[in-house]
This record gives C-alpha cells, sequence and structure tokens, in this order.
C-alpha cells in the first residue's frame, strides 16, 4: 500500500555521485569538490567557547541552505541551552531559516542526544538535523558516529554536529569544520552588519583540507560571499571619537535614509 | 435576565439605546449563539452523573429525566438542593421544577413563580403562552379570555383544536400530563475499552503480544466504524497475582494503524526502567482509548510517496514516545513584546499546526538575537551619562571594547499588566537595546534596565544586562 513498487524502482536505480550543496562560494565549493554532501556527517567545532554563536549561526546558516524549506530538528544538550542561551526563533527567522517548519529538543546528556540523532536521522521526513553539545562528548566513540553516519547515509538526511568548547577526537565525519566570529562590513552609521565567520576546513575525507575562508550570509538571498576577497571590509578604528558617541538615534537615521 | 437586571429596569426585548438610557454604565456584549450552545451542551453532560436521560432544550434548557433515580441523592428535594449548589458552584443561575412530564416541568422552570408547591395547580395557573404557541395564537387565546392552562383545560379539546390546530391540544395535553412525549437525551458513546481475559496466567511473550495485537485490530475496526482516530493508548497487563503494569503512548496525529501503535509500544518497553516481569502471568489484559480524534479514511496517493507530513509526524510521536512528550518541541510566537517572553516552545505532539513566523525585512542584518538569556546576565558597562550607547563592558570577567553598535531601540515594559502601572513611574522599567559589535567580531545584545530620569537605582544609575548573542 505505500508504494512499494516505487521504493523497488528506486533501489534498483544505480548509486548515483553524491547530493551536493552548493555554498555559492566559488573556492569553497570547489575544495568541497562540488559542495557539502548531504547524507553525511559534518562536524562544525567552535574556536572559542565564545565563539559558539557564531558556529551555530554558521551551522544554522548551512543546514536551512540544505533542508530546502524542509523541517530541521535542532537538538542541543541541556549544558549548552544552560551555557549558550535559549534558541529564539526570531533570531532564526533572521537568519533566513523558517523556523515554524522547525522542531527543537533539549535533552538531558549526550546518550540521549545520540539516541534522538539516530532517530531523526533514520526518518527521510527532515531537512536536516543539528546536534549541539558543549564539552566532551565520550559516548560520541568511533561505533557511535559511525552509527550516525550510516543513518544519514541510508536517508540522505545531513547531520550537523555542532561542537563547543570540545576538542576533535577520531571520528566519520565527512568533514570538519572550525569556526569563529569575525568582525563585519559596518553599516553606514557604523552599525553592525551582516553576520561573517572566520571558516577552516580543518578536515575532509578525500578532498584537500586545512583551507580557510571569511564568509559573510546574506540571509535574504540565502547564500554566503566570500567577505575576504569583496575588499569592502571597512578598516573602523578600535574607539570612536569621544565626540561622536551619544548621537544613536540621529545615526539609526542616517543609516536608514541611506 | 436575572432579578437584580430587571430590577434596575432592563428587560427581554428591550432596544440597545432605551437600555443604554436607563443604564448609562453598561456593559454591552456581542452574543455568541455557538460558544453558548456549546456550554450549555458541556453542562448538559455534567448532569449526567444524576441521571442517564438527559436532553439539552436550546437555548438555554437542561432537562433530567429522573424517573427511577432521585431516591439515590435524598428524593426530588434532595436532588434538587444538589443540583442547585453544584450549578452555583460554578457560577450558574438556575431555575429548576419538577414535574410529571418534560414539557410540564420546563413550562414551570420559565414560566411560574418558583418554588413550587403544588405542581398541578401550578401548571394550571400558567400563563398561556407557557404552551409554547406562536405570538398570534397566544394573543388570540389571550383576547378570548382564555389567560391560564386552567382556562384552557376547562374547554372542550375539539373547538381549541378547530381554532388553533392539533399541536395546541397536544402541547396542552403534555403540559397536563395527559400524554407523554418521546425524550431526545444526549448519547453516550460506549468507552473505547477492550480486554482479553486468559482461563489460565499467561507468561509466554509471544502470546500475550500476540494478544494485544489482536485486540488493536479489534480496535481499529471500531475506530474505523465511527471514523475516529486514537491519539492515546493505555495498555494495562493484570498480572496473576494482582501487581499491574500500565503502559501509555500518545500519537501526535490521530491513528488506527495497529503496526504503528504496536512500534510505539514497543519503543516504550524499551525505555522502560526495569523490564516487565510477567511472574506467574498474566491473566487479563486491557486496552483503553481515552482520547480520540475524528480520523476520515485516507487513501495513498498515486504515485505512492508517503505524505511528508505524516512522516513527520510519525517521527515526533517516535521521539516523543522515547525522550518523553515535552522533549521535542515547536517554536511559537506569543503575543508579547518583551523578548524574553516573545516565543512559547510548545510540545510537538500536540502542536501539529506550525505557525507563521513574521518574514524579517530584507535588505537589514540581523535584529534578534539567536540565543537569549534568560534571565538577562548583569554586565558592567563604561556609557555615557545619561543615554549614550556603551563604550566597552565586562562581561564573565573579560573586557570586551565595543567597536560597531546600532542602538538604542527601546522596549517599555508591560505596564498595563501590573496593578496601578498607568501613573507614572510605576510602570516598570524601559530597556534601550543595543545591537554591539567588539573588536573581534562577536555580536551582542544589550540593555540599560531603566531610563535615567526612571531614577531605577538613585545611587549607581541604571544597570546593564546582557541579553542576547547574535550571530
Amino acid at each position: 500500500m505505500k508504494g512499494d513498487s516505487v521504493s523497488i524502482l528506486q533501489k534498483a536505480l544505480p548509486q548515483g555521485p553524491l547530493r551536493r550543496w552548493r555554498s555559492d562560494v566559488e573556492t569553497l565549493d570547489a575544495a568541497l569538490s562540488g559542495g557539502l554532501a548531504y547524507g553525511r556527517m559534518h562536524e562544525v567545532f567552535a574556536a572559542d567557547v565564545e565563539d559558539s554563536v557564531s558556529t551555530a549561526g554558521f551551522t544554522l546558516a548551512v543546514a536551512t541552505g540544505m533542508a530546502e524549506g524542509r523541517s530541521l530538528l535542532w537538538l542541543r544538550s541541556r549544558r549548552a541551552s544552560r551555557g549558550g542561551g535559549v534558541l529564539q526563533a526570531s533570531g532564526w527567522a533572521e537568519l533566513g531559516g523558517a523556523p515554524d517548519q522547525a522542531l527543537c529538543g533539549v535533552l538531558p546528556d549526550t546518550m540521549a542526544l545520540l539516541k534522538a540523532a539516530v532517530d531523526a536521522l533514520r526518518s527521510a521526513a527532515l531537512g536536516a538535523v543539528v546536534m549541539e553539545s558543549w564539552g566532551g562528548m565520550r559516548e560520541l566513540d568511533l561505533t557511535a558516529s559511525r552509527r550516525l553516519s550510516l543513518a544519514a547515509e541510508k536517508s540522505g538526511v545531513p547531520l550537523l554536529l555542532l561542537r563547543v568548547d570540545a576538542d576533535a577526537v577520531p571520528s566519520a565525519a565527512h568533514t570538519r569544520w572550525k569556526v569563529a566570529a569575525a568582525p563585519s562590513r559596518a553599516l553606514p552609521g557604523n552599525a553592525p552588519g551582516l553576520p561573517v565567520f572566520d571558516v577552516d576546513l580543518l578536515r575532509q575525507k578525500s578532498g584537500p583540507s586545512g583551507l580557510s575562508w571569511r564568509l559573510e550570509w546574506n540571509r535574504d538571498e540565502r547564500s554566503f560571499r566570500d567577505a575576504a576577497h569583496a575588499g569592502a571590509l571597512v578598516s573602523v578604528p578600535l574607539r570612536r571619537p569621544a565626540a561622536d558617541t551619544g548621537t544613536g538615534p540621529l545615526r539609526q537615521i542616517a543609516r536608514h535614509a541611506a | 435576565m436575572d432579578a437584580r437586571a430587571q430590577g434596575i429596569g432592563l428587560l427581554p426585548g428591550l432596544t440597545l439605546a432605551d437600555a443604554r438610557a436607563r443604564v448609562p454604565d453598561l456593559l454591552v456584549a456581542e452574543m455568541d449563539e455557538a460558544a453558548d450552545r456549546h456550554w450549555l451542551e458541556r453542562l448538559a453532560r455534567h448532569c449526567i452523573r444524576w441521571t442517564p436521560l438527559v436532553s439539552v432544550q436550546a437555548p438555554d434548557g437542561i432537562l433530567l429525566d429522573i424517573t427511577g433515580v432521585e431516591h439515590l441523592f435524598g428524593g426530588e428535594a434532595g436532588l434538587v438542593v444538589q443540583v442547585e449548589d453544584e450549578m452555583a458552584g460554578i457560577g450558574m443561575l438556575v431555575r429548576s421544577a419538577i414535574a410529571a412530564t418534560a414539557e410540564g416541568a420546563a413550562a414551570l422552570a420559565r414560566h411560574a413563580c418558583l418554588p413550587v408547591e403544588d405542581e398541578r395547580a401550578a401548571i394550571r395557573a400558567l400563563p398561556v403562552r407557557a404552551l409554547g404557541l406562536d405570538a398570534e395564537a397566544t394573543v388570540a387565546l389571550r383576547r378570548a379570555g382564555l389567560k391560564t392552562i386552567g382556562d384552557l383545560a376547562t374547554r372542550p379539546s375539539a373547538s381549541l383544536a378547530a381554532r388553533f390546530g392539533m399541536e395546541a391540544v397536544t402541547a396542552l395535553r403534555r403540559l397536563l400530563a395527559e400524554e407523554q412525549a418521546p425524550m431526545d437525551p444526549l448519547t453516550q458513546p460506549a468507552p473505547l475499552h477492550f480486554e482479553r481475559r486468559f482461563a489460565e496466567p499467561v507468561g509466554h511473550q509471544e502470546t500475550v503480544a500476540g494478544c494485544f495485537a489482536d485486540l488493536l485490530r479489534e480496535a481499529a475496526r471500531t475506530l474505523e466504524e465511527r471514523a475516529l482516530g486514537g491519539r492515546r493508548f493505555v495498555l494495562t497487563l493484570f498480572r496473576s497475582d494482582g501487581a499491574r503494569h500500565r503502559l501509555a503512548i500518545e500519537t501526535g496525529l490521530p491513528t488506527r494503524d495497529p503496526a504503528l501503535v504496536l512500534r510505539l509500544f514497543d519503543e516504550r518497553i524499551a525505555t522502560l526502567a526495569d523490564p516487565l516481569d510477567p511472574g506467574f502471568g498474566y491473566d487479563r489484559i486491557s486496552l483503553y482509548l481515552p482520547v480520540t480524534e475524528p480520523l476520515g479514511a485516507s487513501q495513498p496517493r498515486l504515485d505512492g510517496t508517503v505524505q511528508e507530513e505524516t512522516a513527520l509526524a510519525e517521527l515526533i510521536d517516535r521521539l516523543s514516545t522515547r525522550l518523553g512528550p515535552g522533549a521535542i518541541r515547536r517554536l511559537v510566537p506569543n503575543d508579547s513584546h518583551i523578548p524574553e517572553q516573545a516565543q512559547l516552545a510548545l510540545p510537538a505532539i500536540d502542536s501539529r499546526v506550525p505557525v507563521r513566523w513574521p518574514q524579517p525585512a530584507a535588505g537589514e542584518p540581523p535584529l534578534r538575537p539567536l540565543f537569549l538569556f534568560d534571565p538577562p546576565q548583569p554586565v558592567e558597562v563604561i556609557a555615557e551619562v545619561p543615554d549614550g550607547p556603551p563604550h566597552c563592558f565586562r562581561w564573565k570577567r573579560k573586557l570586551h571594547e565595543v567597536r560597531l553598535y546600532e542602538g538604542p531601540e527601546r522596549i517599555a515594559s508591560e505596564w498595563w499588566r501590573r496593578r496601578g502601572g498607568e501613573h507614572p513611574g510605576k510602570g516598570g522599567l524601559t530597556r534601550d537595546y543595543y545591537r554591539i559589535e567588539d573588536v573581534r567580531g562577536r555580536r551582542y545584545w544589550i540593555f540599560r534596565h531603566g531610563l535615567y530620569e526612571e531614577k531605577p537605582d538613585p545611587q549607581q544609575g541604571p544597570k546593564w544586562y546582557l541579553h542576547g548573542l547574535f550571530a
């Protein structure tokens, strides 16, 4: 009744090349031989605890791009929620995601996190799964990570494993990244601009690694832009002249007028 | 219209202008017929505790057939006291009467002077409009000098039928208890309760599992007949030594698919801290469905794909069964402009329909943070007095130098929720939010709690808090 003939057809089809998500940054896509692969596990490490939110932003941007309008599941450990703050749907929407399509779970420990992630990856209903964990994950050994990546391969759902305050250990991940916050391009009136990330590709299965980019996320186009080569980075004095302070609202108006 | 309303001159059928003229500070609310009907039906269902035969008399009456049940509540008088107490307890003002027929009781409750001493005499003293005829007939009866039911009862019914039709005679006979009308009681569907009893205790796991699958199939057939789907399934295993094991699962979408329910029960059993011990065997297993919802027949799509929505609902059910019903949540907007109260995280199993979040304006940077601290974290800030932006701030013992900022975005407190909040100085403190980027590119959301003139703390001035983090 549930379309057995179709699934048989799909099984009969030869396994094509990996489906990949193009980030629109040519050098990045070239390094990944075409883009970030679906149905694989990708590890994203925060360079520092204070970069947790930038790492989360980068992960969310990638996950939103990869989900292509389907539901996204964001699993967090309780420690992540305590240390990093409560996930906000309004901020999620501000990064171009669709929080109404999203599900989030805050789970007590790593074991529950891993179980939930494997369960979620087995279903093809999701667009992407994000698993956020703070601190070391002793339970995530090679077996566990292999189980995760097998589940992802079977359903074709990408898994983004977001790690804060943790060291990289051998795993079955397809790629491994390190993300840090980077200064944004200031908007008129010295206002903080679009989010910019310093991204390092630490490791990749069968591909070059040790590359870095400075990426700017544009939520309106849902695409990254190479911020380092744009040449538009404005150098701004560390401290504004004292006379310039206290005119915030006025500069606001100037920005909106511009 | 209760006695107090009538006491100040309000009457049914009065125009709004007239009513306002009589009571200038009248509060007016639209009539919500559907809600009234719904409430009346709920009250009627509540009344089933006194008698199984309850019927709703729209728009404002409930009829209880108390034949043979009144002795359980201390006779008719005791029952009336109980009903009136109960209704007063939930804030309902009732007029109640007891009569030999349903029509008689309804007419007494609506038109007679309560309490009724002598039922027969009271019915005969009722005005003719208690018959429930149309306005024309009622006026005609009154013009003919027939003012009460008693007057009518003395006339030959043939002439009454010739003049006002057979329904007038029927109504009269029913009021006078010469004829009984059929009743249309609320129906109560039989509870969805299925069970198997064994002659000998059964300890063999496969047998119990097979029996349970049988129960599920039986439940599925009954559900299909009633076009329902179960949302909650409770399995109880009765052990021969008296111990009971109770297992329950919930689904996000109504279902009657035995395989799916069985799978969820498997998950549930897998999460049990101590495994089910059959001991000397079970002598009874029962399945109960306390929560059901309408579920029509469905057909598979032509292209054979299982609908994505169904697949997602199944995933939510599975995760919620494994990790607890509140583990997987959906973020839903809450109607508040206070940032930490602007969203609700509802269990995904209960909130099936996604609620749209407003899309941010194009061309703007993110104006709301991805993560929010609740409660906000206090920071030490160097800023210009009275309302300058921060220069630098210290958070978690680290100094952050501000490179870029935008603001303030002023968010006032919800003064209308406070008692006396409309008076100056009592409405709570205003927050001035700044979007800030420090020299290393980290983006923060910081606010000053209280304007300088609000004097939140006369010695130190307003406090600063870090509320959120931007990506």
